[in-house]
């Protein structure tokens, strides 16, 4: 099952090196891993997305939660969340026939954020089965490029207890 | 707290300018640090110039391997923090095996390493290694000092980590720049790590239904392993299986947490231990594990341990809980903690015919080999060694065949007197670390009971036992190979004996060459005489024990079979 799991950490070098090491030395297979700076300067968020059964990720918590660096580890199953993935991805369509590739853009809410005779540059965000729906759809007119951060999430409602 | 105080005297008040390595000096002496086991080179320069006002409190080692398992071999028998100072690169590097052997079962070790300066990291220049890289996997945490005035802060952080919670090893990187950088005014000794909060004290409710499955069950066993010794729980535990009255078995890392002469002890489980001791894991209802992990050389076929049992799981780390099987009670916090809690609710049970099984497969399957033999068998020098020292020498040991004898065969009295490496297994673990107990503790008598094979991985340390007249007692277990690897050729390989036969120098004279005295035992009734004769020297003895080079260890459980289908051996 996939899991996202977010967690705070000091905002050190080598943190990032850590975390990954561990994930490598024990052998837990992570799709994305995103990092960056949190409201306080001096700490970090992690958010990684894992697969695993109960078990797999019940280690990847308390090996997560282990590093001495990290400050709290949590796993979003279960729990009302927003995720978003955010994506760029060059479509090289000439300006001919762009008509519905900007229909399908309108329909997942994508914009184009730079243009050029034979190609489009656009950007989306959502979560991930949106962002994966979009591409498939957009297969048949050419992907250059494409480029993903990963996801990043947020419990609803109320900032989460301490 | 008492190191607060003493810090608060280290450290000059007058604000005047240090530089790193005075106050890298400073801040040892604040955690009471009174031994470094260690190595120079260019990039220590500035702390060893420092250290030359205390050298009473240095052992120079020879080789930076031998450093870091001193340091662990004097943590494991004093229980304090082992300190262990190198240079950058090659010395740094050389640590890491004894990094890995002492993060493998939790020691408490801090080691310093010089690192180039901060404006060459990166740049490959001469020495440099990515030691925090390299080092990562095998501690418990690293850091690089890239400031001065960090220093103090940090390596306050590093023992304080290192020591509590479940200990390991730590590592700190200090670049030569901030060794030689003055820093103005008082330095931060605040630890700051809002990341690492150990949870000592365990959940009530947790405790209460330990307690009461164990006063519930009717064939419990206690499984102990090195998590009780490095919580100075022994005592406690001691308290609880004899109130609660429940067998006990431990593991290699665990002997010693019981004294063996006591009714209830099992002796050693898993892979080499005894059949009484498997035989009662398989059997039981309760499992109640202590500081211990579960580890495959203990379990055998994981689907098949313990099969009947319900199990209670204490452990100061969260992730060893259900990590190999799955538990039933957990209960996370600190071995004394808990076990202090449990004696409380403990209730005395007779369990007249749960005993009664046991002593049956005492009695039928006692720990034995051929007493009979003329060759010099090697489990019998290590009952001699036993003997002659009473039961209270600190042993420690390389591995192989001789560490499973000496495991085996020692009757073990308290805590912290074995001194092996279980987790990793690292051979050429024994002499530096006998070297280390024997600082740590000055006035006991410390045997290295070593391999052929092991002993030549570190054989350059008894340079230092020599140098710094630390009495050790070397007992090398000479059966000609690479035992342990031979026995599994000969079980499971057709006794093809690939690269497993070995040809060693004359130990004896080699400890003559070192400055040592050497022996060399071939007969039998020689064995009590030359121990007697190497206790009674002065200074380090290696006596060279011409074994049985074919013995084999039994019983053995073999890999990937359960506890129960352990082999006998010829004499069973
Ligand atoms: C550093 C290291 N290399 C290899 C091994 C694999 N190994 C385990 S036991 C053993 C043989 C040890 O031989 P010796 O020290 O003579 O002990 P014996 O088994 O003969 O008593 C070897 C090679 C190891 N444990 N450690
Ligand atoms: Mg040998």
């Amino acid at each position: 099952m996939r899991h996202i799991i977010s967690a705070l950490v000091q905002n050190e070098p080598g943190v990032l090196a850590h975390v990954a090491g561990m994930f490598a030395a024990r052998g837990f297979n992570i799709d994305s891993l995103v990092v960056g700076e949190t409201e306080s300067p001096e700490q970090s968020r992690m958010t990684i997305v894992v697969r695993g059964d109960d078990r797999v990720l019940e280690q990847v918590r308390k090996q997560l939660a282990k590093v001495v660096a990290v400050i709290k580890v949590r796993d979003f199953s279960g729990v009302a969340h927003v995720e978003r993935d955010l994506m760029l991805v060059r479509l090289s369509v000439p300006a001919e026939r762009r008509g519905p590739v900007l229909d399908l853009i309108n329909i997942f809410r994508g914009r184009v954020v730079d243009v050029s005779p034979k190609s489009i540059l656009v950007q989306l965000t959502g979560p991930e089965d949106k962002i994966e729906a979009f591409i498939e759809c957009c297969r048949p007119y050419g992907i250059k490029e494409l480029a993903r951060t990963g996801v990043i999430a947020m419990t609803r409602g109320a900032k989460e207890k301490e | 707290m008492m190191a607060r105080e003493k810090k608060a005297k280290a450290i000059d008040s007058k604000g005047k300018a240090r530089t790193g390595a005075a106050i890298f000096r400073q801040t040892l002496e604040a955690e009471g640090v009174d031994t470094i086991f260690g190595y120079p080179g260019g990039v220590v320069l500035p702390i060893f110039d420092e250290l030359y006002e205390s050298l009473d409190k240095f052992v120079l080692t020879r080789h930076e391997q031998g450093a870091a398992h001193a340091a662990d071999g004097y943590a494991r028998s004093t229980g304090k923090v082992g300190v262990v100072l190198a240079t950058s690169g090659p010395g740094a590097c050389n640590l890491i095996t004894g990094l890995a052997t002492a993060h493998m079962d939790s020691i408490p070790v801090v080691a310093f390493t010089g690192q180039v300066k901060t404006t060459l990291i990166g740049n490959d220049a001469f020495q440099e290694a990515d030691v925090t890289g390299i080092s990562r996997s095998v501690t418990k945490y690293n850091i690089l000092v890239k400031d001065v005035k960090d220093l103090a802060r940090v390596m306050h952080e590093a023992f304080h980590v290192a020591r509590t919670g479940r200990p390991g090893p730590v590592l700190v990187d200090i670049p030569f720049d901030v060794s030689m950088a003055e820093l103005n005014g008082e330095p931060d000794e605040q630890i700051r790590l809002p990341g690492y909060k150990p949870q000592l004290t365990g959940n009530p409710r947790q405790i209460k239904a330990a307690a009461e499955a164990l006063n519930a069950s009717k064939r419990p066993v206690i499984y102990v392993g090195g998590g009780v010794i490095l919580a100075n729980a022994s005592k406690l535990l001691r308290e609880l299986a004899s109130k609660a009255n429940v067998p006990v078995t431990t593991t290699l890392l665990g002997l010693g947490a019981l004294d063996q002469d006591s009714e209830l002890s099992l002796d050693m489980l898993g892979m080499h231990g005894t059949a009484y001791a498997n035989y009662a894991v398989q059997d039981c209802d309760l499992l109640l594990a202590v500081g211990a992990r579960f580890e495959d050389r203990v379990t055998g076929n994981l689907a098949e341990f313990a099969p009947k049992a319900k199990i209670v799981h204490i452990d100061v780390d969260p992730s060893s809980i259900s990590k190999n099987v799955k538990v039933d009670i957990p209960v996370v916090g600190d071995a004394g903690n808990i076990l202090e809690a449990l004696v409380k609710l403990a209730e005395h049970k007779g369990r007249k015919a749960w005993f009664e099984q046991i002593a049956k497969w005492k009695k039928q399957y006692p720990m034995g080999y051929d007493r009979k033999s003329s060759k010099i068998k090697p489990q019998y020098v290590v009952e001699q060694i036993c003997e002659a020292t009473k039961g209270q020498a600190i042993v420690t040991t390389g591995v192989g065949q001789h560490q499973m004898w000496t495991a085996q065969f020692y009757k073990w009295k308290f805590p912290r007197q074995i001194i092996s490496s279980g987790g990793l297994g690292t051979m050429g673990f024994g002499l530096p670390a006998a070297n280390g107990a024997q600082r740590g503790n000055p006035g006991k008598v410390v045997i290295d009971v070593d391999g052929d094979g092991s002993f030549c991985m570190t054989m350059q340390e008894l340079i230092t036992s020599v140098n710094y007249s630390l009495p050790v007692k070397v007992m090398i277990m000479n059966n000609g190979y690479l035992g342990m690897v031979r026995q599994w050729q000969e079980l499971f390989f057709g006794k093809r004996y690939s690269a497993t036969k070995i040809k060693s120098p004359d130990f004896a004279a080699l400890a003559r060459g070192f400055g040592a005295t050497g022996m060399v035992v071939q007969d039998r009734s020689e064995v009590r005489e030359a121990i007697e004769q190497s206790l009674a020297t002065e200074g380090p003895v290696v006596v060279d024990f011409h074994v049985d080079p074919e013995e084999n260890v039994w019983p053995m459980v073999p890999a990937g079979k359960s506890l129960h289908e352990m082999k006998m051996g010829p004499l069973a």
